[in-house]
């Protein structure tokens, strides 16, 4: 450690062991991501590890099966407007709780928040409750409301971090020259603020795209997705199709947090948005 | 005029500039109006269906604490209630021993380690539960990675049975959780001044004892917050104890899915549901006085 003074044979040995500790800690927490890979290519009928030899037949099974291709489509669909409405919904909130000067903000932002908290299990049972007496169980867009509950916190999360390096001064030189308050948002604080929008909504999908528990009670038949699919994959036939999928849905959220991490950049090489986190 | 008698209030408040650029009198400012389709929204998705479950768990055709009398006198039930604890409790202190040390390791690096390391605590976090879980299923299995490994040592002669029970349960859980210890113990970690371990290191502190009387107590915040953010999360956990654990480690999660999915019982579902509920939201209110809820997701630097 830096700021250890002594470097004694026992000391060396204490931070070596300590780094060792600690790399295993780490090695833990990456092994099933690692696992994951060389098991989608497997040849096996069922689950085993090492593979006994690789194929790509569960892409394959994946591709060719209707019942695994419409739950992808059903994923993507729910997926993209749950990103849509959160983020609409989610702006709008985050410019309330940023701009505004309300007593209640730490309470509010603790209540925009507590979606993260509920356990999805309760949250899932009460929306079946309700759904199940509007009769919109298997339809898609109650899957679509329930997402959106739990995106909220995320976006909102990610919103008010980058309104809040938005300088509201320029927002305010905008209005002394005549602008009124919904052309200086549009035209100086929205351009400044897209790539956190462009964030949020990507969290947003990632939320809708990995929800097991409300889909598992508001799917029906009709509104079956990815994960409810693979749920069903793992616990009624152990299929080995379920690997391939969950190296290709594993893809996905690498593939936007460096898409995320560009725009970050480039946001920050404007000048536009202090790194949000 | 409110506009006058606001800005008097506050004579040096740049709130007051916005004022005199919109001299129009409104008695709903725009900050407020803008938050009524959030509020709306989560009032009829959201509070509405809770709400709802927490009146069907005491009223069913009429008023009735049944419901919360079938969880303390028949024995399975209070089980199950204590091993959720249990469980919960045996992951957050398995989450402070492995994670400590790493918050502790990351606070101490320079930003560009510190960025190498991360993704390795943040990509297993954006990847499903359900991924995870079936992966840790491949390698706790009896002819998964571990099995296969140990036979091929020689180090045993039939499979360990780690999968299906506790153990798998407990491991998959940790995993899934740890990074939610890391990132806030890591985020109060990186505000303590070095310079007041600097200082106790002069008055001849030994390095140990520098950390167990200075370093410690200031990073407890991020302890404290961090562990309960654990916990609260673990007493709902379903994916992880429904696949890797057996059918002695129901947990009140999965308790919730049977009692509608084979039994229809609404009521009593409704009443473990409100249980759960009132918990983790007690545990949340706990939380929000300890530290800044922000804190919360790693807003570090």
């Amino acid at each position: 450690m830096r700021t250890s003074p002594p470097n004694s044979w026992a000391a060396r040995i204490g931070t070596f062991s300590f780094r060792v500790y600690c790399a295993l800690v780490l090695l833990f927490l990456a092994a099933p991501v690692v696992i994951v890979v060389p098991l989608a290519f497997s040849s096996a009928d069922f689950l085993r590890f090492p593979p006994p030899s690789y194929s790509l037949r569960w892409f394959n099974n994946f591709f060719s099966r209707r019942d695994w291709m419409e739950a992808a489509a059903n994923s993507f669909k729910i997926g993209f407007l749950t990103a849509g409405l959160a983020t609409v919904l989610g702006t709008a909130a985050a410019y309330g709780l940023v701009r505004g000067r309300s007593k209640r903000k730490e309470a509010l932002y603790a209540f925009f928040i507590s979606p993260m908290i509920v356990p999805n299990i309760v949250f899932a049972l009460a929306l079946y409750y309700l759904f199940s007496r509007l009769r919109m169980v298997g339809n898609m867009w109650s899957l679509v409301l329930g997402h959106t509950v739990l995106a909220l916190p995320p976006v909102i999360i990610v919103l008010s971090a980058s309104l809040q390096s938005v300088d509201y001064a320029l927002e305010q030189a905008a209005m002394i020259h005549g602008a009124r308050r919904l052309r200086a948002f549009v035209e100086v604080t929205l351009p400044l603020i897209l790539p956190g929008m462009v964030t949020a909504a990507l969290f947003a999908f990632l939320v809708s795209f990995d929800d097991l528990l409300i889909a598992l009670f508001l799917s029906g038949s009709r509104a079956v997705t990815l994960p409810k699919r693979m749920w069903d994959g793992v616990r009624l036939e152990i299929d080995p199709t379920v690997a391939a999928v969950a190296l290709l849905v594993m893809l996905l959220p690498t593939v936007i947090l460096v898409m995320t991490a560009l725009l970050r950049k480039r946001a920050v090489g404007r000048g536009g948005e202090k790194a949000t986190p | 005029m409110t506009v006058k008698g606001e800005l008097a209030a506050h004579p040096t408040n740049r709130e007051g500039h916005r004022e005199r650029a919109r001299p129009r009198r409104k008695r709903w400012s725009l900050e407020t109006l803008i938050l009524v389709p959030i509020l709306a929204y989560l009032a009829v998705f959201y509070v509405y269906p809770l709400a709802r479950i927490l009146l069907l768990s005491v009223y069913g055709p009429r008023l009735t604490f049944d419901h919360f009398l079938r969880m303390v006198t028949v024995p399975v039930y209070t089980q199950v209630l204590m091993r959720s604890f249990r469980i919960a409790l045996l992951v957050t202190v398995l989450s402070l021993v492995l994670g400590y040390p790493v918050a502790y390791l990351l606070s101490n690096l320079k930003p560009r380690q510190v960025a190498l390391l991360m993704p390795v605590i943040l990509v297993p976090f954006t990847i499903s539960v359900l991924v995870r879980s079936y992966a840790w299923m491949a390698i706790l299995g009896r002819q998964g990675l571990v099995n296969t490994l140990l036979g091929w040592l020689g180090l045993t002669q039939q499979p360990l049975e780690i999968l299906y029970n506790e153990f798998g349960v407990l491991l998959g859980m940790v995993h899934i959780l740890l990074p939610f210890f890391i990132l806030p113990a890591y985020s109060v970690m990186i505000r303590i001044d070095r310079d007041l371990l600097k200082a106790a290191y002069i008055m001849g502190a030994t390095p140990a004892r520098g950390f167990l009387e200075v370093f410690l107590p200031l990073s407890l915040p991020g302890i404290i917050g961090g562990g309960l953010l654990v916990f609260i999360q673990a007493l709902g956990f379903f994916v992880t104890p429904a696949l890797l654990g057996g059918p002695q480690d129901t947990m009140i999660s999965m308790l919730i899915e049977l009692q509608i999915s084979q039994l229809l019982n609404w009521g009593f579902a409704a009443a473990l549901s409100s249980v759960l509920l009132i918990a983790t939201l007690g545990g949340f209110m706990l939380l929000t006085r300890i530290v800044r809820v922000s804190i919360l997701w790693g807003e570090a630097r």
